[in-house]
């Protein structure tokens, strides 16, 4: 069934079984594979999004609910050449090793801090409980949220004056 | 004059660019147009007689294009996975070493065995397929536990390897430690697990392949942390195809921890699968699937006692242990308990005597092999855990028993009683700064505070050593090794001065991007923004042993460090040439070529264009170009090491155990990027409270099945239960390496998991606890207080 949706900013429509997940559709059909898949049972967080800006799984997403809606993918975060703040917070803080699940930490990130602009350090990690990673320790994850929520703060601010 | 981004250093990561936004390229994001979908059958036995395969209503089934069984493999008559190391026992006495077929024949002997790959043009196809595939088995009895395995009556996984034994293996002077044992004053006594672990990189592993009947050429992407090795035991030993046309590719790579350091079935089976079905074929593990094939680590069941003076020098060590091996011997399988394992058990203490024996052993399980620290951690354990057993026993403070035995700093080069000889080290110096920095002497205070709050704290030291930068080839080989551990790197210069550097090491996650670029930077005195490395591809680089055991920038970078020698060797005579003057007159610093005590100079880059514009240029005596191969064989293991000080809470209402403090100070040699260095720390910090409080393999001891088979079961580190860490270097440089480094990726798995339970411990010490088994969980501390030998109210005194 087509499926009609926003996706980085695009209008795309999708020709696909009811039954693929977002990740599927993504991966296999759109050819944006940034979004990995790192289990079964939607515990790693590898896969996250923003739909409509909030943080979900899309291991855990049937296609049609896309219908009409807005899709950021972490291919869609950067403005050309210039990194999201959350994505360069990430780069500065050494917040991330093998990668693989950077786009998922990066994507929860940027949502936790749109609900949260100020997060402790405890607000950082309880926030990433949807999210594993094997090789950071999590520790310059959470210095890059730190950096990443005051950057974004920061391009707020800026965006208003 | 260029900008030198060198040793010491800390630039941002030159990978990082690609992963931050979605352009990695990693085995599963790879795609074919006309690729069909590869789907394992595997064994739900643990242990069965294999009575017969039939594929025929698979083989019908919509878009099925093959079904591959063991019979196939044995009718082309392909070879099965071959075991690198042949370790010898007791007596002179080999390795049992069954053979490990690709697909099973006859038996499977793990749930996960493979026994059947089916190919169809969609994962949906395939899987229906999969499901249709009608295998005859005949149940047998499972064991699963190293003590049941070695029993009388046990279940047998081989005929002809009697009680399930693989090798009665022993390291040490038995009569010299008997005799240690006869004078002591005192003896402590320990026995402990060490819980089996599975590795769970992020990325599943994967592999797409491809055959190209126009010349006869292979090309298998696989998520490997060494692709030249796979090449080769896959081509030369499995497939028994020409290795000239074999071409294996290992991308971006997310993670290893050891768990892609094998040559794995999946891998010859989609290769072989590739040509037989005329189309590109691709696999990719899920998470499940991963459970139950990747190899897994630790698992030992291990008795120690530690004898010691009356005034508590260690006189000896003895320690018997139990490994697993699971159901086959993998890649390096039988070398991790033994050859990584007792020449550890000397620590950082000068204890005299030492015997170590460990019963290799066969079970119903998943291989097992290495995983982050592979044999090290388990030696640490051991020392680490009865060092404190025996201060308590003898009424000594632990830190003071320690320092008692420590090798003082002067005394390095150090031989040890088990093979190793220390060429370098400071654990005093370690001890003294990890004790400030973690404020011991603060910690009474803190506790006091968290018994008035009805909480037990307890603080937890692991002064420990590795052996890592695997290894030196002839040393290896002595041990059992059936290949070197050399490593290779060539660097190209370009006409423009601009490197690339072709090595035979794997990054997925260390940096070595960053790391290698900084030691061009440093070496040929080159911005480095002018150095890119290449890696993990068997048509791009020469050959090389990959990534595994802390070796990459010990082994590796000592090669680039070499071809950076040979770059300036051969750029000084292209100077004389140039700048008339005699080779032993021209100096090399930051990139300038100059004439000694003149101000005649060279850049780099006129020296590289010269090289390839040779106009001007010796080509009597000189080749024109500028590229330089080195491959460097380790002289010695290097030993990092350091002190871990863990500090700890437990709420003894629920038996959760937070760690409140965390402080390493190791020494990891000289530091080329201390960002990265910490990163490694920190990671591998984390890896080691992942054993200590929450990981934990297990299998229905009856059935063999994996119970811990996802990550709702299977507990992973997540960001709210590890700690914040204050980790920094105390470095003494390694004598034998020529950049001084030591390696830095095990550390913080091998000193780790000593200290988190140490603390543990000493939280409860107060009820009687003289120990606690991996993992610490909520569930085993609240019964250890529980079932504590002395009763909570008096212990709360």
């Amino acid at each position: 069934m087509p499926i009609s949706f926003t996706l980085n900013g695009r209008s795309r429509t999708a020709d696909v079984p009811s039954s693929t997940l977002v990740s599927d559709l993504l991966r296999d059909h759109m050819n944006l594979t940034g979004t990995h898949v790192g289990c079964d049972t939607s515990q790693c967080g590898a896969c996250v999004v923003l739909l409509d800006g909030e943080a979900v799984k899309s291991c855990t997403l049937l296609a049609p609910v896309l219908a009409g809606r807005s899709l950021t993918t972490i291919e869609g975060l950067a403005k050309g050449e210039k990194l999201h703040p959350m994505q360069e917070a990430f780069h500065t803080q050494h917040g991330l090793q093998c990668g693989f699940c950077t786009p998922g930490m990066v994507m929860t990130a940027i949502d936790l801090v749109n609900h949260n602009p100020v997060p402790t350090e405890a607000e950082i990690r309880e926030g990433l409980e949807g999210n594993i990673c094997r090789c950071t320790g999590y520790q310059n994850i959470v210095k890059a949220i730190q950096a990443g929520a005051a950057a974004m703060a920061a391009s707020t601010t800026a965006a208003a004056a | 004059m260029a900008t030198i981004t060198g040793v010491g250093a800390a630039p941002l990561r030159k990978e990082d660019l690609r992963f931050l936004t979605g352009r990695g390229q990693y085995v599963a994001d790879m795609k074919r147009l006309d690729m069909a979908i590869g789907v394992f059958v595997r064994s739900p036995h643990a242990h069965a007689v294999l009575k017969g395969i039939d594929a025929s209503a698979a083989l019908q089934a919509p878009g099925v294009l093959a079904v591959l069984t063991g019979q196939d493999v044995a009718a082309d008559g392909l070879g099965s996975l071959p075991c690198g190391w042949a370790i010898t026992g007791k007596d002179g006495v080999p390795m049992k070493e069954p053979s490990f077929p690709i697909l099973a024949q006859g038996k499977v002997r793990f749930v996960g065995d493979m026994v059947a790959f089916v190919i169809a043009e969609s994962i949906e196809q395939a899987r229906a397929a999969a499901e249709l595939v009608i295998v005859d088995y005949e149940e047998l009895p499972a064991v699963v536990g190293v003590l049941e395995a070695v029993s009388d009556g046990a279940p047998q996984l081989y005929d002809d390897v009697p009680g399930n034994l693989c090798c009665d293996w022993a390291l040490g002077d038995e009569a010299a430690t008997d005799a240690a044992f006869a004078k002591a004053a005192h003896v402590a006594r320990l026995s402990l697990i060490n819980n089996r672990l599975i590795g769970n990189p992020m990325e599943p592993r994967a592999a797409l392949a491809e055959y190209n009947p126009g010349n006869g050429h292979y090309t298998l992407f696989t998520t490997s942390q060494f692709p030249h090795v796979v090449r080769w035991l896959m081509s030369a030993l499995v497939l028994k195809i020409p290795e000239q046309k074999v071409r294996v590719v290992a991308p971006d790579v997310g993670g290893g921890f050891g768990v892609k350091q094998f040559l794995y079935g999946e891998e010859a089976v989609i290769t072989w699968a590739a040509k037989k079905v005329g189309v590109p074929v691709k696999w990719v593990s899920d998470r499940a699937e991963g459970f139950m094939s990747d190899r897994q680590g630790r698992d030992h069941v291990t008795e120690a006692e530690l004898a010691l003076d009356e005034n508590g020098k260690f006189l000896g060590f003895r320690v018997h242990t139990l490994a697993n091996m699971g159901g086959y011997l993998s890649t390096f399988g039988p070398n991790i308990p033994t050859n990584l394992y007792a020449p550890l058990l000397g620590g950082v203490y000068t204890t005299p005597a030492i015997y170590c024996n460990v019963k290799v052993v066969f079970t119903n399980t998943v291989p097992v092999d290495a995983y982050r620290g592979a044999g090290r951690p388990e030696a640490t354990f051991v020392v680490e855990r009865i060092v404190d057993v025996a201060a308590a026993d003898m009424g000594i403070d632990r830190v003071e028993l320690r320092r008692r035995n420590m090798i003082p700093k002067e005394a390095y080069p150090y031989q040890t009683p088990v093979l190793v000889e220390y060429d370098s080290g400071d654990p005093v110096g370690c001890l003294d700064r990890a004790e400030t920095v973690a404020d011991v002497a603060g910690f009474a205070s803190r506790k006091a505070a968290s018994r008035a709050a009805g909480r037990f704290r307890g603080l937890g030291y692991s002064t420990y050593v590795e052996a890592c930068g695997l290894a030196p080839s002839r040393f290896a080989g002595r041990l059992g090794a059936r290949g070197g551990l050399y490593e290779s790197a060539t660097l190209r210069v370009h006409p423009t001065g601009q490197v690339t550097v072709l090595i035979g090491t794997h990054n997925h996650g260390q940096g070595h991007e960053t790391t290698f670029a900084q030691i061009v930077s440093e070496r040929l005195g080159i911005p480095f923004e002018n150095v890119d490395i290449v890696f993990g591809d068997t048509d791009k680089v020469q050959f090389g042993m990959g990534t595994y055991g802390s070796r990459s920038l010990v082994v590796g970078g000592s090669a680039l460090n070499k071809a950076s020698d040979k770059v300036i060797a051969k750029g000084r005579k292209i100077a004389a040439h140039l700048l008339e003057a005699g080779e032993q007159d021209i100096e090399f610093e930051a990139g300038v070529f100059s004439v000694a005590g003149t101000d005649r100079t060279k850049s780099f880059v006129e020296i590289a264009l010269a090289a390839y514009v040779p106009h001007n240029y010796p080509l009597e005596v000189l080749e024109p170009g500028l590229e330089e191969q080195a491959y460097y064989d380790p002289i010695n293991f290097t030993y990092p090491g350091g002190a871990h000080i863990c500090e700890v809470e437990i709420d003894p209402d629920t038996g959760v155990v937070r760690i409140e403090r965390y402080t390493g100070v190791d020494d990891v040699g000289t530091v080329i990027n201390p960002m990265i260095v910490e990163g490694q720390l920190h990671g591998g910090i984390v890896q080691g409270i992942g054993q200590a409080l929450c990981e934990a393999a297990i299998y229905d001891d009856q059935s063999g099945q994996l119970l811990s088979g996802s990550f709702m079961d299977y507990c992973m580190p997540r960001a709210d239960m590890s700690p914040h860490m204050d980790v920094s270097t105390h470095s003494t440089p390694c004598t034998h390496t020529p950049l001084g480094v030591k390696g830095c990726g095990e550390v913080g798995t091998i000193g780790s998991p000593a200290a988190v339970i140490n603390a543990v411990v000493d939280a409860l010490s107060h009820l009687g606890v003289t120990h606690v088994d991996m993992p610490a969980t909520p569930n085993r501390i609240w019964r250890v207080i529980q079932n504590a030998t002395l009763p909570r109210a008096l212990a709360a005194e």
